[in-house]
């Protein structure tokens, strides 16, 4: 028996022309929008829609750059102290670990996903996704990786991490000699990457893409 | 009907997940699937008063020993010294820069006020179907969305010095229980916010100006 709901229904065309405000559920009628234009709902101000200036090829090298940049800004050592001629450096594996063995196995946990399994995921599906995106085809597991990424959402938190990191270093600064190394370097170039893809209108990759007949 | 139609005016719905716009009836709300998605389509999401309700408390619950247990504890030459969150930014005011001490202070202590007090009054105007200043209230729950994470920087900033700070008997730092119940609120309160449902403010009295 087939359990999963049945589709609603929906006239492609009309769909395609209008826009339902994810914030207060008013119907606009859907305007082109050039090149770095945003459409905002006209009763409550949310964004309904956002023109990326940025094209799948562009995006998918970004991605790749912020695959290099992460695994940098992951394997190594953020920041080195040293007190007395002794050093001590740490990377964010040393972090997560440290908290595991210190009887914060939940910071640990919540550590481990935002700032790297979810990361990761990220960045794998969006180039993954993208690949497919360059020639306007969907990737195998399309409609599952959009769902996966939508619901990621607010998520990671490497930008939270970057700003953590400026202030442990002022923290530490009053104590130890403070040495950044060169972790902490990849993860400025990261939250630059950040801020782009933060301007990303995902959702119209949908209706930029289709699917490719069986 | 308004100058802005909504969707149940009309007979449709925005998927919550991928935005296509379907026509449907109320009848079966919750019974059917977004075409271009697989997502369930709600008109509302499912019991967003009870569970935000539930969370808010539940992450309220965990902010107060999150500010009265200490979050970390520094010993240096056998001399103990723990911190709490307040503590913290005082120390990063008197002794480091007062410009970050307001960064820590605004992440720790007013954004998760400003979570607690928005969320709490945009539940009890939307269930009133107050029209009091809908669209203010539309924007103060899209700044709770945008800001929520942000409450991290605390326990990052003592998961980073626990692993930086070993040097045996001269300077140690070790992580406290109010860090974990801190990162539970923030948690908590993030999926709180994530539950609410901002169309809800919308719904109720006819708006008088528009």
């Amino acid at each position: 028996m087939d359990l999963s709901p049945p589709d609603a229904t929906t006239d492609a065309t009309a769909a395609q022309a209008l826009l339902i405000c994810e914030h207060c559920d008013t119907v606009h009628r859907r305007c082109p929008l050039a090149k770095g234009e945003v459409a905002e709902c006209a009763r409550c101000g949310a964004v309904l829609e956002r023109c990326r200036g940025l094209g799948a090829n562009t995006l998918l090298a970004l991605i790749l750059t912020a695959l290099l940049v992460f695994a940098q800004a992951t394997l190594w050592p953020i920041v080195t102290l040293g007190l007395n001629g002794q050093h001590v450096d740490a990377t964010l594996w040393d972090v997560i670990h440290t908290m595991w063995t210190d009887h914060s196995q939940v910071v640990a946990v919540l550590a481990a996903l935002t700032l790297f399994v979810f990361p990761l995921c990220k960045i794998f599906m969006l180039g993954w996704l993208l690949l497919y995106a360059r020639s306007g085809r969907r990737a195998p597991g399309f409609r599952l990786l959009m769902v996966t990424l939508h619901r990621l959402g607010p998520w990671t938190m490497s930008e939270v991490f970057v700003l953590g990191a400026l202030v442990s270093i002022v923290k530490a600064h009053l104590y130890f000699d403070v040495q950044p190394d060169p972790g902490i370097y990849a993860y400025a170039a990261l939250m630059l990457l950040i801020t782009i893809f933060a301007g990303v209108d995902l959702t119209r990759l949908w209706d930029e893409t289709r699917e490719e007949a069986p | 009907m308004s100058a802005w139609p909504r969707a149940a005016e009309l007979g449709l719905i925005g998927c919550h997940v991928c935005g296509q716009v379907c026509s449907m009836t109320d009848a079966d709300d919750g019974a059917l699937a977004c075409p271009r998605c697989g997502s369930t389509l709600h008109r509302r999401k499912p019991a967003a008063y009870a569970r935000c309700w539930a969370l808010l408390i539940a992450a309220f619950l965990m902010y107060i020993p999150a500010n009265i247990l200490p979050i970390m504890r520094t010993a240096s030459l056998g001399d103990i010294d723990d911190n709490t969150i307040l503590s913290g930014v005082v120390e990063l005011w008197v002794k480091g820069s007062p410009g970050l001490a307001v960064i820590v202070f605004c992440a720790s202590i007013v954004v998760p006020m400003l979570k607690f007090l928005a969320l709490g009054t945009l539940l009890i105007s939307s269930r009133r179907g107050s029209n009091w200043a809908r669209r203010q209230r539309t924007q103060l729950y899209r700044l709770v969305e945008l800001i929520g994470y942000w409450s991290m920087l605390d326990v990052f900033v003592v998961a980073l010095l626990t692993a930086l700070v070993r040097f045996g008997y001269f300077s140690l730092v070790e992580p406290l229980p109010g860090v974990v119940f801190f990162g539970l609120t923030v948690v908590l309160t993030m999926f709180a916010s994530m539950c609410f449902d901002p169309r809800l403010i919308w719904d109720g009295k006819e708006d008088s100006d528009d």
